[in-house]
């Protein structure tokens, strides 16, 4: 809303304050400020001149060369460009020295020809150029005829003006017109409201004469109310009433058009005006649109109406969209002499919805639904029939033709002082409660020390107790509010096992040298599922606002890879990145997708990187694999967890490994497939995604110290020759299962797969410990369950060296 | 030659090699020469069985006395040899400490989650549980239960990416808040809810279709607008310094009535007015409101025993005021550039 102090002036008296601090005031008491703009901002010296002479340019098509008087002695020549710069007008002059929001101006020649400054358009003047009327768009502004020469054309077109834009919140709709923003500052300012004079000369005809009324459909539209307008001369409106319209965001058009958008903007009561011979019956018709009915609107488009669309009638066809457009087949032209003037309450959810479904959205649409103060249908019409009488020339037919099934009675509400000072923990007397509620102009009573009030109409957002308290805290002022902590109960709080848990998860993680990523959880139905750990049906967008957005993941990697892909595109030569986050799959029986929560990295680049030493590694399989089992062990699960080859779509086939925890496959780990890792310019990258949920659901043993070893321990190492494809895993598996309770550790320390080998064989050698943490163990024990052992190998085919 | 000159004889010999020994091996090479068992010092000593009985003492006497002067004198050598061969060592051990030390791989949170964690550590002291809730919501809970029904004007707020007719991404993670109430059976509530949300925008440097709220609700008797005021206030000392004063002003949210935004005053000017708050001194931080009391009747609590508040805040927002991010793309692009600059701590 686009708030004019000149016009705002007309109803409250704003006690001199400065813009800005008036601003301030009305901020800080609940409708913020957004903007303040003072319209003559940039621009000085401008003057009102007559063109006296005009000759085409010499050496220009399109310049034109003027003789401008000023009062002066001599005229002063001015090249100027427009196309309607014509003999006898009175323009507005930017002469040397003058300031323009463009800049300042200086003498010039323009081909040749010397230009003493410039005449100007309302563009030139800061004025947007769709707020200019139609006529000047295109060039310059043309000055009533009456303007004196060397008047100040600011002060001509009210220029000196400032305009408050305020940012308003859905329930202060009654702010969206300049009586409802004077209620407000007058509340503020503890001012008194001056209304809108409404009295004019009435005609001996009645509208009634003219015109029948009967409307159809109460429920969409329960009030009507219709006057009419004779012998009304279409015209340019006054300027005073086109700067008004301009500075509140409204392009003038002409008087019978402008003065229902003005009185839309000074009551926030859309009016239509239909031009009564067109409409051709002498009856309006109010009424749902049969399906399929067309109506051509007023933007010259053929609609077409469903049985929701609540339309006026002739009688016979539509002539206009209720609350939402009016047809081009009433519309008020140049040569209109009598004039409808509607002015009605449509209900805004029908509004609403039309207004959605034919994708048409205005000033008048927006204020219908967010609801009208039902109050104000009578006053907008007959001030409208007043400003065309005076403005228009026109003559009001005694009455109105009225429909009126609307319920007009304020909200009543009753509430004690004890309540709202509870409820702000103040203790604000009864007095200054009342007094409140008067500078807003609530009708208030105190009985039995409660507090009764009826809130204005206008007011459509008071309805409830809690209502009263907001209006008196914010006209008290929230400054004065005290600042005290809750009392009552108090409860321990903290996170939950499973929060815990998950903070240690990601500080191990950032421990090992990983960053935490956030990537979308929306995706393209390409990417919804690949690498995904599980599939389930995907949840998709109804509509979404690109493919690529389109879709809930099922797995976290897609969007890590595209990070480390953005990474290394940037000269970044190592990425490793973590991400937990849900995944969403199926449905669960409350009709919502199963949101599973996992944890997932890339890593790409070196891992070790300590170039003036020259060492320098680069991520492999292992690392990844390293950092999962330090979770597991961070977790306490070390024990539980396993790795067992596996294959997954996009991943290197050789590489890669489901995660087991015990037994249950939760996890994959793998490297990208050479394929995936070149189209995402990416070299030897590896990833994980693990269900977090599943780990941290697992719940671990209370911690107890295992006694340090008082005893050594005894070591002996086996080299074995197995076929390439035995997994290390099932050797150590073997060789613990025949170790017996002695064998306390088995640990890999040598691969060899090079060329001494035989075809297709391997070398594994493994470090066995044997200990008893209470005794030293003999020499003949260790041989005993060494040689079981040996023994389950060569059973199991694996040749000892 | 009698066998005193002859021991002097061999110590003067010994001395000139135990000082001519350039290195501990040819010390040790003097010691066992001349001390060793087969030395000729041992050789004098087994000598002294055909001297007569009374010079046999004397002569004993004057071989250890010989003996112990050779010995001080190695032992005084071998220590000099040693200190030599360390201080050589020393040099040549000697490296350029100015060298880069071999770097740890370091990782970290993410922005985000550091502004979450410190926001829930501040409310889990002060007896806050931490709730959470799903992602993909009923319209019932992301906006009926928070007095938003069907065709209500302030949907418009917020556009939303509906799944179907009734499901829906939440718009905010006031939803969890419906859904805790709903759970607590009327018991009182104190809790701090962070998550993800989702509205229809074009991703741009101040719009993201994907962003982070955290919010706050306290149910119980006789919860005030003050006790909004003061922990607020708190919260905004602890996160932008206790300088910090706070403003409500009045505001809208259809799930409280009174509704509130909070401003603090600027930390970058100190409330002189500068480019960061627009030259207001003010800079709006959070909304907050008392719970309305549909919203509270509709989870089953009497609004006439007990009220509420709540407030809610864009992580993004506060991360971004806090460090000075000028783009609320930067937290989703995962440029490592970016994120490595927030491992540090900040006390
Ligand atoms: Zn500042």
């Amino acid at each position: 809303m686009l708030v004019s102090l000149k016009w705002l002036e007309q109803y409250v008296d704003l006690q001199g304050l400065e813009p800005a601090v008036l601003a301030e005031k009305i901020t800080r008491a609940g409708i913020e400020v957004d903007g303040v703009a003072d319209l003559a901002e940039g621009m000085k010296k401008l003057m009102v001149g007559e063109v006296k002479e005009k000759v085409k340019h010499p050496e220009a098509d399109k310049l034109n060369i003027c003789q401008v008087d000023f009062g002066e002695e001599e005229l002063s020549q001015i090249v100027c460009g427009a196309p309607n710069v014509a003999v006898g007008q009175k323009v507005i002059v930017a002469r040397p020295g003058a300031h323009l929001p463009g800049g300042k101006i200086k003498k010039a020649k323009l081909r040749g020809e010397v230009s003493n400054g410039m005449i100007c358009s309302l563009q030139e003047l800061g004025i947007e150029g769709k707020l200019v009327p139609k006529e000047y768009s295109e060039g310059i502004f043309v000055l009533p005829a009456e303007t004196p020469v060397g008047a100040d054309p600011l002060e001509v077109l009210g220029l000196y003006d400032t305009v408050l834009e305020l940012g308003l919140t859905p329930n202060r709709s009654d702010a969206m017109s300049m009586l409802g923003v004077a209620y407000e500052v007058g509340a503020i300012l503890s001012e008194d409201i001056k209304l809108p004079e409404l009295d004019y000369k009435e005609s001996a005809e009645k509208a009634s004469d003219y015109l029948k009324l009967r409307v159809d459909a109460s429920v969409e539209n329960p009030m009507y109310v219709a006057k009419v307008v004779k012998n009304v001369k279409v015209a340019e409106s006054p300027l005073w009433l086109q700067q008004r319209l301009m500075a509140a965001g409204v392009r003038p058009h002409n008087n019978v058009v402008d003065v229902t958008n003005y009185i839309l903007m000074e009551y926030g009561q859309p009016l239509h005006a239909f031009d009564y011979d067109r409409l051709g019956t002498g009856e309006i018709v109010v009424r749902l649109a049969n399906e399929g009915e067309k109506i051509t609107t007023l933007d010259d488009k053929e609609r077409t109406l469903n049985t929701k669309n609540l339309v006026i009638t002739n009688g016979k066809e539509p002539v206009a969209v209720a609350g939402v457009m009016g047809g081009l087949n009433s519309e008020v032209h140049d040569g209109t002499t009598t004039v409808v003037i509607e002015s009605a309450y449509f209900e805004g959810l029908s509004v609403r919805y039309t207004s959605k479904d034919l994708g048409l959205r205005s000033d008048a649409s927006a204020r219908f639904e967010k609801g009208l103060d039902p109050n104000r249908v009578i006053p907008a019409a007959e001030r409208a029939a007043k400003l065309l009488a005076e403005l228009a020339g026109g003559e009001v037919l005694a009455g109105s033709v009225v429909f009126d099934e609307l319920d007009k009675t304020p909200s009543k509400v009753i509430v004690s002082p004890d309540f709202i000072n509870a409820r702000l923990g103040m203790k604000i007397s009864l007095d200054d409660m009342v007094s409140i509620l008067k500078r807003l102009k609530f009708d208030v009573e105190t009985a039995n020390g409660m507090l009764y009030v009826d809130a204005p109409t206008r007011r459509q957002d008071i309805k409830i107790e809690e209502d009263i308290v907001e209006e008196i805290a914010r006209l008290y002022g929230y400054d004065e509010i005290l600042t005290t902590m809750p009392i009552g109960e108090s409860t321990p709080g903290g996170l939950t096992a499973y929060q815990a848990k998950r903070r240690i998860v990601r500080s191990y993680l950032e421990g090992v040298g990983l960053y935490q990523a956030l990537t979308y959880s929306l995706t393209s139905d390409a990417l919804s599922q690949k690498y995904a750990l599980e599939t389930a049906s995907v949840t998709k967008l109804l509509m979404p606002m690109s493919e690529e957005r389109s879709t809930l993941r099922q797995s976290l990697i897609p969007h890590l890879v595209e990070a480390a892909s953005y990474n290394v595109a940037r000269q970044a030569d190592t990425v490793a990145l973590y991400e937990v986050d849900s995944v969403f799959l199926g449905l669960t029986e409350e009709g919502l997708p199963l949101e599973e929560e996992h944890v997932a990295a890339v890593i790409t680049g070196n891992w070790l990187d300590h170039a003036w030493q020259g060492e320098q590694k680069k991520v492999d399989f292992f690392v990844l694999k390293g950092i999962i089992e330090g979770l597991f062990d961070r977790l306490g699960l070390a024990d539980a967890v396993a790795f067992e080859r596996a294959t997954v779509a996009g991943l290197h086939p050789g590489r890669t490994a489901s995660v087991l925890l015990n037994g249950k496959r939760i996890g994959l780990i793998g490297q990208l497939h050479p394929t995936e890792q070149k189209a995402n310019g990416l070299k030897e990258t590896y990833v994980m995604e693990m269900n977090l949920a599943a780990i941290l659901e697992v719940s671990t043993e209370a911690l107890v110290y295992v006694p340090v070893p008082r005893f050594p321990s005894m070591s002996r190492d086996i080299a074995l020759v197995v076929d390439r494809s035995t997994a290390a895993a099932d050797l150590e598996a073997i060789i613990r299962q025949a170790g017996g309770t002695l064998l306390k550790d088995v640990r890999v320390f040598d691969l060899y797969e090079g060329d001494k080998m035989e075809e297709g064989k391997k070398s594994v050698a493994f470090s066995l410990q044997y200990f008893e943490p209470e005794r030293t163990l003999t020499d003949e024990e260790v041989v005993a369950a060494h040689d079981e052992v040996l023994k389950a190998l060569a059973e199991a085919n694996a040749q000892i060296r | 030659m009698a066998m005193e000159e002859q021991l002097n004889l061999l110590k003067e010999e010994a001395l000139a090699k135990i000082a001519a020994a350039a290195n501990s091996k040819e010390l040790n090479d003097v010691r066992v020469a001349y001390l060793g068992k087969k030395g000729p010092i041992t050789d004098l000593l087994k000598g002294m069985g055909k001297l007569p009985a009374e010079e046999r003492p004397k002569m004993g006497a004057l071989v250890n006395v010989v003996r112990q002067e050779v010995t001080e004198v190695l032992e005084a050598r071998a220590q000099l040899l040693e200190e030599k061969a360390i201080q050589e060592q020393l040099e040549k051990e000697s490296i350029d400490v100015t060298l880069p030390g071999r770097p740890l791989k370091v990782g970290s949170k993410h922005p985000l989650t550091k502004v979450v964690e410190e926001i829930e550590d501040l409310f889990i002291s002060m007896g806050y549980e931490i709730a959470e809730g799903p992602e993909v919501e009923k319209d019932y809970y992301n906006f009926e239960a928070l007095n938003l029904p069907k065709g209500h004007p302030a949907r418009d707020m917020q556009d939303t990416f509906y799944i179907s007719e009734e499901i829906l991404l939440r718009t905010q993670t006031s939803p969890v808040q419906a859904r805790t109430m709903e759970k607590k059976q009327g018991a009182a509530v104190k809790i701090i809810c962070p998550g993800k949300v989702f509205r229809r925008d074009n991703d741009d440097a101040t719009h993201s279709h994907q962003f982070n709220q955290i919010e706050g609700l306290v149910i119980s008797e006789n919860i005030t607008m003050s006790d909004l005021k003061g922990t607020l206030d708190l919260f905004a000392k602890k996160m932008f310094g206790q300088e910090r004063e706070i403003r409500l002003r009045p505001s809208f949210f259809p799930f409280t009535e009174p509704s509130v935004e909070m401003d603090i005053s600027c930390f970058k000017c100190g409330g002189d007015g500068c480019s960061l708050c627009k030259k207001t001194g003010w800079i709006e931080i959070l909304g907050a409101g008392m719970v309305h009391p549909n919203v509270l009747e509709m989870a089953g609590y009497d609004p006439k025993k007990v009220s509420g508040f709540a407030f809610g805040m864009g992580q993004e927002r506060i991360a971004m005021l806090k460090h000075g991010v000028d783009d609320i793309r930067h937290f989703y692009t995962n440029d490592v550039r970016f994120l490595s600059q927030f491992h540090r701590t900040e006390q």
